[in-house]
């Protein structure tokens, strides 16, 4: 087996053994990168040098005993493009901040750096975090490992595909309305979106404030479980952080759903969902029965007006947390303008794609004071009922369940030609983001056209316990499984 | 001509004298280099997040409190987007729809009597930073060191009709904020800032007029220029028949005029929601009571005290609070010599006096209460006379000399020996015998005149009681010739 394909936990034990050193599994692991990269474009930055180094570094603090407690040192990942990361470029794929560099760390990539990561560079995503497919990306789209003419999903397509080409061993991704679960699903990896506030945003360059989260994406539950331990606390930069007792997520790990009551919202199982799709879900489900589950579907009030308050919500508070981005301070600047009005205009025309342009019209028109109320305060209120709608169910349920996405991962281009298909396909998603709950996603079968299905599981508000618990057993049952290119790579064995 | 009444409500920003910013901990000091005071979060970094200063929110609670306001429980911040370069996030962190403070007042004295002025309401705000345009060339800089400084914005009800009430509003407002210390509120330094809005209406009217809203304020003067200026174009409008139009305008205080910004039809929207990044400020009553209980002793309290602990009346007693620092002077000397209307005279006359030849205020007072002090207790314990005493105060006032040390190196010591004055005296009456004639045949204006020439003689250090008593002893020895 290749040692790159290997799980982030296995290897961090291998390099505590000293198997094998965090210099070592750097470079193999940046070999594997310069080979699949151009196939894949997982990557906007590779960090080379400084992923070199830092494996030095943590090397020798591994030897000198200082990582003893930490699970994952010495293990090299992959970071989202609109996370700040100190000294190395931090675009949000989109030309407006295509050379800033940050000058801090977000607190999620202290966070990892403490506990000894190794910083392989940053991933591909859509214009910040706009988008579904990773095409939106000003950097050009990537490809899904499985079938490089189909997306990767998106927004955190590029983390994502990192993981599934084993292009670094784990990653941290965003995720505002399914910006991790949906490519995770895509490809085929597991993704955790925590509960909002599990973790600190500071760093994390908002799309929508109170929607946006940090989360890990990786090979398997258990490496997702022991990252979000890592990353997730309260940070006294973020008032939005929570001081939570909770967060020792890897005791989650026991295959065990004896008695879990799990609740499938019909309407996740609507008509429009992919019959592939519907199957596999079933099969999973029949699985959770057979371990000791109880299953039922039922109506979860108000879900159908969940689409259009998340798009009426997240543009509204994009438009504010892109106004930054006016070509005065830093990142994009019109080469040419007349006075301080056409600075901002070119500047912001310039700069911005089509799609975050698309969403800082809708985001400023809701917020106008024409259209305040009609729009945006009536998306509040629904905002509100749907949240009532989760903790009704709540009441009857553990966990619910459903499929990620009604689809597998569509071809490169398909979804451009149609715009609210697109935005459709983010309805199992949006929702939880909106409710501010807990979900993963997690392979559970293939489709025939050799792309991954991915299961959804939605948790109570600090509910990663019981969502971690039983994604681990169901993947006992299901399992990993590697793309099939990786199997079939031509040249690879002249590098090893 | 019909007769016209002017409306004026006012909004005033005052900055708050927190160490650090409102939502970093970048300093507040005024007047450093350009862009030394500020972080990733003040000058809007992509990814950084605010963090709410929780003195800040205790001094805005502390002025809603001196203001009479209630204090809302649940408040919230809000955002503000418009786009100018000196407000690096594009927005500002503001409160719109449910401010720290609602429903005040305050009360203010005018020529007039008593009257209460309503408090709308007082919200916090963060502050922009300043552009700077270069003298030549068309380049503008800007400086963020004032980016995120806390604001309270203290908006009045439209409830003043005069200069004059406006005066005493603002007068009280920074009367009130500098005894919490909450802010220095200086205008100079852009630290207590005055917007007006001010309409006119046909004396007896129901209806409010147009309003104008006029910005660039830099001094009380200028304010009190600026509401005669408007409220004379408003009437003449209205006397040649021509509609008000709502309007920002910007007063030109070297000119005299006031230009207009902009109209209510390119009013900009501001797009205001909810702030995602702060959650909601719950101010619970322990909090409250806390602040409650720490609050200093404000002026009108003051006023109270000195009356019925020092005998002081009412007028004096508002003079020496009208100012933290002036009242400050006056406890703490009070609390070294134990006569409090002896101090209250040197400040009522000497210090008042002084303050308006030089142009000062209260707080660019450099003697010290123990320096007042000892020269009461010298003019007490007859070292000097009250002459002497107030040319000696004026060197402490402008110099800061040490009164002993410099009635010593002068030689302004009271003379009150007898034996001294007495031959002098007997000089002065050798001299003047037209005058001690004039006296013997009643003129009392003479007498005066004596005292004066022995005072001159004397070079103005004899003692005067002493002096009276030998020279009418004198005079009236009828043998004496």
């Amino acid at each position: 087996m290749d040692i790159t394909a290997m799980p982030a936990l296995t290897l961090a034990r291998m390099i505590k053994e000293k198997k094998i050193s965090a210099v070592e599994i750097t470079k193999e692991q940046l070999k594997m990168i310069k080979l699949r990269e151009p196939l894949y474009h997982a990557y906007i930055t590779v960090a080379e040098e400084e992923a070199l180094a830092q494996a030095k570094e943590i090397q020798m603090r591994i030897d000198a005993g200082e990582l003893a407690d930490s699970p994952l040192a010495g293990v090299p990942m992959a970071v989202k493009d609109n996370i700040c990361t100190k000294d190395i470029k931090t675009t949000c794929a989109s030309k407006m901040l295509s050379d800033f560099v940050p000058s801090y760390d977000a607190t999620v990539m202290e966070r990892l750096k403490q506990a000894g990561a190794i910083i392989l560079g940053k991933t591909n995503m859509d214009e910040f975090a706009m988008g579904g497919t990773t095409e939106k990306s000003y950097f050009g789209p990537s490809g899904n490992p499985w079938n490089t003419t189909h997306v990767p999903g998106g927004s955190s397509g590029g983390s994502a595909c990192a993981v599934a080409a084993e292009e670094a061993f784990y990653a941290l991704g965003t995720d505002t309305g399914g910006s991790i679960r949906q490519p995770s699903g895509y490809c085929g990896i597991t993704g955790i979106k925590p509960t909002y506030g599990t973790l600190s945003r500071y760093g994390l360059i908002a799309y929508a404030s109170s929607l946006d989260q940090i989360g890990p994406m990786g090979r398997n539950v258990s490496d997702c479980a022991v990252i979000l331990e890592i990353i997730a606390g309260h940070d006294p930069k973020d008032s939005t952080s929570l001081n939570r007792q909770d967060k020792d997520f890897g005791n989650a790990l026991v295959g065990d759903v004896k008695g879990m009551r799990i609740g499938i919202p019909k309407a996740y199982l609507r008509e429009s969902i992919d019959h592939e799709v519907y199957e596999s879900i079933l099969n999973a489900v029949k699985i959770f029965e057979k371990k000791g589950a109880i299953v039922e579907e039922f109506d979860l009030e108000t879900i159908e007006y969940a689409l259009p308050a998340y798009y009426v919500i997240a543009c509204a508070e994009a438009s504010s947390n892109l106004a930054r981005f006016d070509g005065v301070k830093y990142g994009y600047q019109t080469m040419q303008f007349e006075d301080l009005q056409d600075l901002y205009q070119k500047s912001r025309r310039e700069g911005f794609g089509s799609e975050v342009k698309r969403r800082i019209m809708i985001g400023s028109l809701v917020l106008s004071s024409d259209y305040y109320e009609k729009y945006y305060k009536k998306a509040l209120k629904v905002r509100s009922l749907i949240k009532q709608s989760f903790l009704k169910a709540f009441d009857q349920y553990d966990l619910l369940l459903g499929p990620t996405s009604p689809r597998t991962a569509p071809k490169l281009g398909e979804n451009a030609k149609e715009i609210l298909k697109a935005y459709q396909s983010d309805m199992n998603t949006v929702s939880v983001n909106l409710a501010g709950l807990p979900a993963l996603s997690l392979p559970c079968g293939m489709a025939k056209n050799g792309l991954p299905i991915g299961l959804q599981l939605i948790g109570k508000h600090f509910g990663e316990k019981d969502i971690i618990r039983a994604a681990y057993s169901l993947e006992q049952t299901v399992g990993y499984v590697r793309p099939t290119t990786l199997l079939n790579e031509v040249g690879k064995e002249d590098l090893l | 001509m019909k007769t016209y009444e002017t409306v004026i409500g006012l909004e005033v920003h005052v900055e708050l004298s927190t160490k650090t910013k409102i939502f970093c901990s970048c300093s507040t000091e005024f007047g450093g280099e350009p862009n030394t005071q500020c972080c990733p979060v003040c000058t809007g970094m992509p990814g950084t997040l605010p963090v709410l200063n929780k003195q800040a929110v205790e001094y805005a609670i502390a002025a809603g409190l001196a203001l009479h306001c209630e204090i809302t429980r649940y408040c919230k911040f809000d955002r503000k987007n418009y786009f100018y370069p000196d407000l690096p996030k594009a927005y500002q962190i503001s409160q719109l729809y449910l401010p720290i403070c609602r429903n005040g007042y305050v009360t203010i004295r005018s020529k007039n009597g008593k009257k209460t002025i309503g408090i709308h309401e007082i919200h916090m705000e963060e502050d922009a930073g300043k552009l700077i345009h270069a003298d030549a060339g068309d380049c503008t800089w800007i400086d963020f060191n004032r980016c995120g400084v806390p604001l309270i914005e203290i908006v009045s009800k439209p409830d003043m009709r005069s200069t004059e009430e406006v005066i005493a509003y603002l007068e009280e407002l920074k009367r009130t904020f500098q005894y919490l210390g909450i802010s220095d509120c200086k205008m100079q330094e852009g630290s207590f800032r005055v917007d007006i809005n001010l309409s006119v209406r046909e004396a007896g009217a129901k209806e409010l007029g147009v309003r104008t809203e006029m910005k660039n304020l830099n001094s009380f003067k200028a304010i009190a220029r600026a509401i005669e200026s408007e409220s004379k174009r408003q009437i003449s409008l209205l006397e040649n028949g021509v509609q008000i139009i709502q309007e920002t305008r910007r007063w030109d205080d070297s000119k005299e005029i006031s230009i207009a910004m902009r109209s209510k039809e390119d009013v900009r929207d501001y797009r205001y929601f909810p702030e995602p990044d702060i959650p909601p400020l719950c101010i619970h009553e322990e909090w409250i009571s806390e602040i409650r209980n720490r609050q200093p002793e404000l002026a009108n309290e003051k006023v109270e005290r000195y009356q019925k602990q020092f005998g002081i009346p009412a007028y004096d007693a508002a003079i020496l609070t009208s100012d933290k620092y002036l009242a400050e002077i006056f406890e703490d000397t009070v609390a070294l010599c134990g006569k409090p209307k002896e101090v209250s005279n040197w400040i009522m006359v000497e210090v008042m006096r002084l303050l308006k030849e030089y142009e000062m205020e209260a707080a660019q007072i450099r003697f010290t209460p123990m320096q007042l002090a000892n020269l009461i207790a010298m003019l007490d314990s007859g070292k000097i006379n009250r002459p002497v005493a107030k040319e000696v105060f004026e060197q402490i006032f402008k110099e800061n000399v040490d009164p002993e040390e410099y009635v010593a190196l002068h030689g302004l010591g009271m003379v009150s020996d007898d034996s001294v004055l007495r031959s002098v005296i007997e000089k002065i009456i050798h001299d003047n015998k037209q005058s001690v004639s004039d006296y013997r045949s009643g003129k009392a204006k003479a007498f005066g005149f004596l005292v004066g020439q022995t005072m001159k003689e004397m070079k103005g250090k004899a003692d005067p009681t002493k002096v009276n008593k030998i020279l009418k002893e004198l005079l009236d020895q009828k043998e004496y010739t």
